[in-house]
């Protein structure tokens, strides 16, 4: 295996159309009898450790849907504004909790919704909205409406989608308790949602694959004292100790520090796991000759450490990322519905369910739990993907 | 054996000594103390304690004394079993907690239970059935229980519970039962009240552990000892249920205890949403109120819970594959 890898660092530079084509005459196996499998062969052991991840990825339907997923949304959180028809903090106050809207089709018009008519429920005072089939609102495509700031950098006030004019409300998604479009919310919620998963595991990586290869490297009392610390923070059930911790958060704090504080919070139970996993593959590792190789040529620990060794588990670290993201994100949710994280003007899936607390507010306005379909969704994907990559991280077994 | 348990139980106590202080910590970490809250929500309506009452009472309760004999204190009164007395709920935290985390304990067992009940007559299914239309399904449906989080799955099951069947399902026990003497009536009052809401826990569990289920499973089909029982004439049925499961649930206990965190945390969110006399609603309010001590305690008791469930879960790894050492 080790001669493997030092031939296949190697070829790395091949190109990779040839490498595709061979590897689909290798899988679909319609190799001109021996002597084609053979050279199918051996072309295979010419080929980079990373083009065998990705031909053993692909092969998986499952794993390509999910990583298909992870895109679609991390797209839409980077343009989530653009995205978004309106600011989260538009409101209709003549329009709280109004259900979603549907989407109509017209050869003359194109895409329309109705405009609602409020009715007033004199005996239970419920407000219920009627869609007023003679007013008709257009939509249309890349429409001025609020301003807001692309990347946080650029101001625009084009959307993808909107009636032409701004000040009209359409609720795809429905309206909140303030009459804000819910769609809008959720979208510009995920920037909150998914990126504090991606921070949290990124800051988890970073401590655990030092602390972990550190542990599994120089072994003896580093390791021991890594493998103790890493045992009391273990020996805590994870949320409760998350909600303690979040809820010694002075409350007078501004959000984005919240935001960070959370953010930490997360990943300091995280990197318990990343730095156990890395530690064992570490310690095999350890013994095998293109160390020992290393160690003779005069290289000190932390060119081992940096050049050799993290770039041999670099696989393994990405594997154990994407499986760590859905716990972020789940835990985020979680805590913010419990009102422990996140609070607002903050706007993220999680605190857009607290919201959906309260069971009267569920049976009358049950639109409100779709940022819930938005967490599972995201969950889902990254755990099809994440299941994807640990099969093919590990590309020499079939 | 005996040794090993004995070794165990030994070094666990430097751990429980280091999760001990780090809980003490946490209990630190708030600004302010519990009289600084109790002054400042006193003062938010309306009347105001003077300096001297807030003082006097830190004094009561030493809160005034330095750090480390606050720990050395509150510690010793653990290990004494005496655990404090709650400032917010004016009772004595012993009598708070006993009840609840047996409470949840019995939730935390009846779920453990039901995944496994579940999931292994699942994993032997699909491991049977590799790559069929029900193993496919089955396989993306244990996906789906991994990514839906547990408060969401209660939140659902109260509101068809109300708005389906008209039934309360928060809490654990019916309102005429609630204050009534222990009884086989009450007994199975509760076991109703637990049942869903243990496999709402035990969701993520079950994917989780048919998952394991089928893989070892395909693993150990395709060993010779299988092979030989075949080739004896053994039913096709007497192989996979007696010779290839048994071997296949080894792995399911190993990962017992990893399983153990999650499931202590799933109850205590389960609690809050679903308002059982848990261990859960008890520690948001503790949270909430700035009770740290009562949240110390509680979180240092569910450590504790966590580090014995997984002495008991090494125990019985031993016990079920004799190959393992105990080193």
């Amino acid at each position: 295996m080790n001669e493997d890898r030092k031939q296949e660092s190697g070829d790395r530079s091949q190109d990779a159309t040839t490498a595709d084509a061979v590897s689909d005459q290798f899988l679909t196996g319609d190799a001109k009898g021996e002597q084609g499998t053979r050279a199918a062969d051996e072309k295979r052991y010419g080929l980079s450790q990373w083009q065998l991840m990705w031909r053993k990825f692909k092969r998986s339907r499952a794993a390509i849907i999910g990583g298909a997923a992870v895109i679609f949304f991390y797209v839409m959180m980077i343009f989530a504004n653009f995205i978004a028809p309106y600011d989260i903090n538009r409101r209709w106050v003549e329009l709280l909790y109004a259900q979603p809207m549907t989407l109509h089709v017209d050869t003359s018009i194109g895409l329309y919704v109705y405009a609602f008519d409020r009715k007033v429920d004199l005996d239970t005072l419920l407000t219920t909205y009627k869609p007023d089939p003679n007013r008709k609102i257009p939509i249309r495509f890349f429409v001025h409406g609020d301003e807001y700031k692309l990347f946080g950098l650029i101001p625009m006030d084009l959307h993808l989608f909107g009636p032409e004019d701004p000040k009209v409300a359409v609720y795809l998604f429905g309206s909140d308790r303030q009459g804000r479009d819910q769609l809008s919310r959720i979208v510009i919620g995920s920037q909150m949602s998914l990126t504090i998963g991606l921070i949290g595991v990124f800051l988890s990586l970073i401590i655990g694959s030092i602390l972990g290869v550190a542990s599994g490297y120089y072994g003896g009392s580093v390791d021991n004292v890594m493998q103790r610390m890493i045992e009391v923070i273990r020996s805590f059930p994870a949320i409760p100790l998350w909600m303690a911790l979040s809820a010694s958060l002075p409350q007078h704090w501004p959000p984005e520090r919240v935001y960070f504080s959370i953010t930490i919070i997360l990943s300091l139970i995280g990197w318990t796991w990343l730095a156990r996993q890395l530690r064992g593959k570490v310690l095999s590792l350890r013994e095998e000759e293109f160390i020992l190789a290393a160690q003779l040529a005069g290289a000190d620990d932390r060119r081992i450490i940096f050049r050799h060794l993290i770039p041999s588990v670099l696989g393994h670290i990405i594997v154990i990322a994407s499986l760590a993201m859905p716990g972020m994100i789940l835990a985020e949710s979680a805590l913010s519905f419990l009102n422990l994280g996140l609070r607002p003007p903050l706007v993220s899936w999680g605190v857009l369910l607290q919201e959906a607390q309260n069971l009267e507010t569920i049976r009358h306005f049950p639109w409100l739990l779709l940022p819930a379909v938005f967490i599972s969704g995201s969950v889902l994907a990254f755990n099809f993907f994440g299941d994807g990559l640990r099969d093919a991280s590990d590309p020499y077994t079939r | 054996m005996l040794a090993f348990i004995v070794r165990r139980l030994l070094a666990m106590i430097p751990t429980l000594f280091l999760v001990s202080i780090l809980t003490f910590i946490i209990i630190q970490l708030p600004p302010g103390d519990f009289m600084s809250s109790l002054a400042a929500l006193v003062g938010s309506s309306g009347s105001s304690m003077d300096q001297a009452t807030v003082d006097n009472m830190r004094h009561q309760y030493g809160l005034d004394r330095p750090l480390h004999i606050q720990y050395l204190s509150w510690i010793a009164g653990f290990v004494r079993g005496d655990f404090g007395y709650s400032l917010d709920w004016k009772s004595p935290v012993a009598d708070l907690i006993g009840g609840r985390l047996a409470l949840t304990v019995l939730l935390s067992l009846l779920s453990l239970t039901i995944m496994w009940a579940i999931a292994i007559p699942i994993g032997i299914y699909s491991a049977t059935h590799q790559y069929s239309l029900g193993d496919n399904f089955l396989s993306f449906f244990s996906f789906l229980g991994l990514s839906v989080p547990e408060f969401l799955l209660a939140l659902i099951y109260m509101a068809v519970g109300i708005f389906a069947f008209g039934v309360s399902v928060t809490g654990l026990f019916s309102s005429e039962m609630e204050n009534a003497p222990w009884s086989p009536a009450k007994a199975l009052d509760l076991a109703r009240h637990l049942l869903i809401p243990a496999f709402i826990l035990g969701t993520a569990g079950i994917a989780q552990l048919m998952r394991i289920m089928r893989g070892s499973m395909l693993e150990v089909l395709g060993q010779q000892f299988i092979t030989t029982a075949r080739a004896k004439g053994l039913t096709e049925r007497t192989v996979t249920n007696k010779y290839a499961a048994r071997v296949s649930i080894n792995p399911l206990i190993s990962v017992m205890g990893m399983q153990l965190p999650a499931l202590i945390s799933g109850a205590t969110v389960l609690g809050i949403v679903l308002s059982m006399p848990t261990i859960g609603p008890l520690f948001y309010r503790a949270l909430t109120s700035q009770d740290m001590y009562l949240a110390g305690t509680i979180l240092l008791f569910l450590a504790l819970l966590l580090m014995v469930g997984n002495l008991l879960a090494d125990i019985a790894l031993a016990l079920a594959d004799p190959r393992i050492r105990l080193e």
